[in-house]
């Protein structure tokens, strides 16, 4: 207990015994300690006087918290449907061959750790990986016989990384390889900008007037949910609180989307001074960035950032001077797509399981410990920069009446130019495919698993929220994949995601992954296909969150848009297959036995 | 406003401010099917099974504040049957073997099952392994039986406020878990309150068993509900 209770209490009294900042306290742990065995779940118990189930709760939780050693070089490689789209299946056996281990294992000296993980926002330049931290992307067979040759010579990882993305990922903060593929700059998020130049437009309003313009602009939420932003903003502003919150919702989780990655790398002060001012238009002095564990490599940039924005006054104590106070600090997740969800993401913040909240209240009226908040997609923060540039009124001019202004959008999978596309709101998916190099696509996932799957009847069909909604994740599919194959991983996605707290999300996408497996092993029968079909608006309508209302998405999109797809592989002649394997089950008996069994009897 | 007016399928209720749909709808006569619900405690909006529809839209009536003018829409075909199919997947969720249950009869989960008519699950079983802890000194805790209803995580607290139960995991891999220090002093009441509130027979107390002969037990002659109901 020596050296594990002196980490413990070395980095609890560095957050002060706080028991809200439990993430970074288990983070930090983890880093001196590899992992968080039960010694040190009750070691941390102790220190900070709370049952050693809910440390427990807490570390099981999180993807990249673990109670058990993933090895000195842990690589979480991952299994996106695009991901395996460009070649994961082989990377994967690469990394099995020369690490020797298997997926979900560490090598017998516990030099490397192999594990998979959702989509880590690379899907443009997959396959790709995280290792101790730091990204590989574009991975090939031999990429991979070399780095693991590197750690088995006990090589720094970032001395891995030899050749460096463009832009900011250069920076000496950063240093990774990873590429912007900014493919289509729009007149908001990457028309050129002066750093403070729209906080100081905004401080000379007053805050009502600033929320009026956001208002007038009809800005609403870039998350994907849409909601009118002005509107959060009055609510937060009018409702009672000591303090209040701004925090920025950077847990980019949706599979296929990478755009907030690419707004963090180039105009992450254009993000800061978006919140700042909706500290000023809400009254909050206090903002938070809760950044995704995946995102961990620009942590140390983002903060240097801060540091020139504090420098600079737009960030701090009378801001510009105009007695305006508001700093920022950033909150590290650990690996979890329900956290996306606002008020799971002030859970996480809390230190807590990241479980989404019971409303009402809403975290308008109580979020971050207890205190109005308001929660913002990145993207979102920087659309208000502009509106206070530029005013609301040139805003509303683009996109369409219900969804004003661009949309950043994170385009991969089979098309010849994957990257981040700034377009108006109202392009249909037809021109978007033009765009990207995607014409020969077979189908088209808009706004990632949760969203919708269209075929080419629907390419005529607009990107906006009142028709195709999206957070900004467009997967393309080709002529050549089985559509089955990327419904089965996005349903997966769905099984590893679920927090578990409600009975139809937590139990339900296990029975709909179970059903469609059986008609992908081509024993259903029609009925089996009309159940399936009945069992997702089950669980879309009685899920909790946004998660359960809609995990059943990718089976229930695809059975509305390639029904002959499902038609074709499910039984016409029977209503009824078993999925009992009868030669399985009696495999064991007839082994010890000495029989055969007699296949054809059956 | 000391009086909320609202309707429950048409029927006209009262509730006070601040009580929830399930709360006002009891005290009206109308019975509302919950199983993560328990009086006294904080609701947690788990099980869903309470969930109805306002304003087109469904929510949890245990966590839904009642307001004025309300129009709550509870017995209808649609609600019934997805309701019956969350009672479904805890069957197909967990290994429920009713015969030989200790909570046979004082079983909230087999007592929906009743009013619902469930004959066979529409869900496959899907047989999960899950762990029996007999180790502590005063409860058994059969995961097999677990609802995750979070009754025990929200209630049991040792005597200096920390929680005792606790879920760890997520997913379909979540599952109830103790301190095992705080569980090891929990005394005999504790232990029976644990019991007494887990609505399944997955927190059983040590060293009692069938202390009330099955045909004599809560649901055997009172189906659940009809203790609310009122036409």
């Amino acid at each position: 207990m020596g050296r594990e209770d002196a980490v413990v209490k070395q980095v609890v009294a560095k957050y002060n015994n706080d028991k809200t900042r439990l993430m970074d306290i288990i983070t930090d742990v983890q880093h001196e300690l590899g992992c968080i065995s039960d010694d040190t779940i009750r070691c941390i118990a102790s220190q900070l006087q709370i049952s050693s189930v809910d440390v427990e709760g807490v570390v099981t939780f999180y993807h990249f918290f673990t109670k058990t050693p993933r090895g000195r070089y842990t690589v979480y490689l991952n299994n996106s449907a695009v991901a395996l789209m460009k070649g994961r299946t082989a990377i994967a056996k690469a990394f099995e061959e020369a690490a020797g281990c298997r997926f979900g294992s560490i090598t017998s000296d516990g030099t490397i750790g192999l594990y998979d993980t959702s989509c880590i926002g690379m899907n443009d330049q997959e396959p790709a990986a995280i290792i101790n931290g730091v990204v590989f992307t574009n991975l090939t067979t031999q990429k991979v016989k070399d780095m693991v040759a590197g750690m088995k010579a006990g090589k720094n990882v970032q001395d891995m990384v030899t050749e460096f993305g463009d832009g900011a990922n250069q920076s000496e903060f950063i240093r990774s390889m990873v590429k912007n593929n900014i493919m289509r700059k729009g007149p908001v998020l990457f028309a050129p900008y002066e750093m403070g130049s729209s906080l100081k437009a905004a401080l000379s309003k007053k805050p009502e007037d600033v929320i009026d313009e956001i208002k007038l602009g009809n800005l609403r939420g870039r998350g994907g949910a849409g909601f009118p932003t002005g509107m959060k903003w009055d609510f937060c502003r009018k409702s009672e609180g000591a303090k209040k919150f701004v925090v920025c919702n950077a847990d980019e989780g949706e599979p296929g989307t990478f755009k907030d990655r690419v707004i963090l790398t180039e105009i992450p002060h254009m993000l800061f001074e978006g919140m700042a001012i909706a500290g000023y238009a809400v009254g909050a002095s206090e903002g938070i960035l809760y950044l995704r564990a995946e995102y961990q490599y620009m942590k140390k940039y983002l903060e240097k950032i801060l540091g020139d924005m504090r420098e600079k006054n737009l960030l701090g104590k009378n801001i510009l001077g105009k007695g305006f106070d508001f700093d920022i600090r950033i909150q590290m997740g650990a690996g979890a797509y329900v956290c996306g969800e606002e008020s799971a993401l002030i859970e996480s913040a809390e230190g807590r399981r990241g479980e989404p909240r019971n409303r009402p209240p809403f975290p308008v009226q109580k979020g971050y410990l207890g205190y109005p908040t308001t929660v913002n997609n990145v993207e979102t923060f920087c659309c208000v920069v502009r509106i206070m540039l530029e005013g609301g009124e040139w805003f509303k001019k683009m996109g369409t009446a219900q969804s004003a202004g661009t949309k950043l959008l994170s385009v991969s999978g089979d098309c010849s130019n994957p990257g981040i596309y700034e377009v108006e709101f109202g392009t249909t998916v037809q021109t978007l495919l033009e765009m990207v190099g995607g014409r020969t696509a077979k189908a088209v996932q808009i706004g990632g698993p949760s969203g919708t799957c269209i075929g080419k009847k629907d390419f005529g069909r607009r990107i906006c929220y009142d028709d195709l909604a999206t957070g900004g994740s467009i997967i393309i599919i080709g002529p050549d994949r089985d559509l089955f194959e990327i419904v089965h991983n996005f349903m997966d996605f769905f099984v590893e995601e679920s927090c578990g707290w409600c009975v139809p999300c937590r139990a339900g996408n296990v029975i709909l992954k179970e059903r469609l497996e059986k008609i992908m092993s081509g024993k259903a029968s029609m009925k089996d296909m009309e159940e399936l079909e009945s069992w997702c608006k089950i669980i879309k309508s009685m899920s909790r969150c946004g998660l359960g209302q809609t995990s059943p998405n990718p089976i229930y999109t695809t059975i509305q848009n390639f029904r002959d797809l499902y038609e074709a592989k499910v039984r016409k002649d029977v209503d009824y297959v078993t999925t009992f394997d009868l030669m399985a089950a009696v495999q064991e008996s007839c082994k010890a036995a000495g029989r055969i069994p007699k296949v054809e009897e059956h | 406003m000391s009086t909320i007016q609202f309707t429950i399928d048409g029927k006209q209720c009262t509730a006070k401010p601040g009580q929830t749909i399930v709360e006002a709808a009891k005290q009206n006569g109308v019975y509302i099917p919950t199983l993560c619900h328990f009086e006294g405690l904080k609701p947690a909006g788990v099980c869903r099974i309470c969930t109805v529809k306002v304003g087109g839209r469904n929510m949890a009536a245990c966590t839904t504040p009642v307001a004025d003018g309300m129009v709550v829409e509870n017995k209808t075909a649609e609600l019934e049957d997805y309701r019956k199919a969350i009672v479904e997947m805890l069957f197909v969720e967990g290994n429920h073997m009713c015969p030989t249950c200790e909570k046979s009869g004082n079983c909230e989960l087999q007592a929906l099952a009743y009013r619902y008519m469930m004959m066979v699950p529409r869900f496959p079983f899907l047989f999960p392994k899950r762990e029996l802890d007999a180790s502590l000194p005063k409860i058994v805790i059969e995961r097999n039986r677990c609802v995750q209803c979070l009754r025990c995580v929200r209630a049991i607290t040792a005597p200096d406020g920390k929680r005792i139960f606790g879920i760890v995991k997520r997913g379909g891999h979540a599952k109830i878990n103790v301190d095992r220090e705080l569980a090891q002093s929990m005394s005999d009441e504790l232990a029976q309150k644990a019991m007494d509130l887990c609505p399944v027979g997955s927190i059983l107390k040590k060293e009692v068993g069938f202390a009330v002969p099955i045909g004599k037990r809560k649901f055997d002659t009172k189906p659940i509900g009809s203790d609310i109901e009122r036409a």
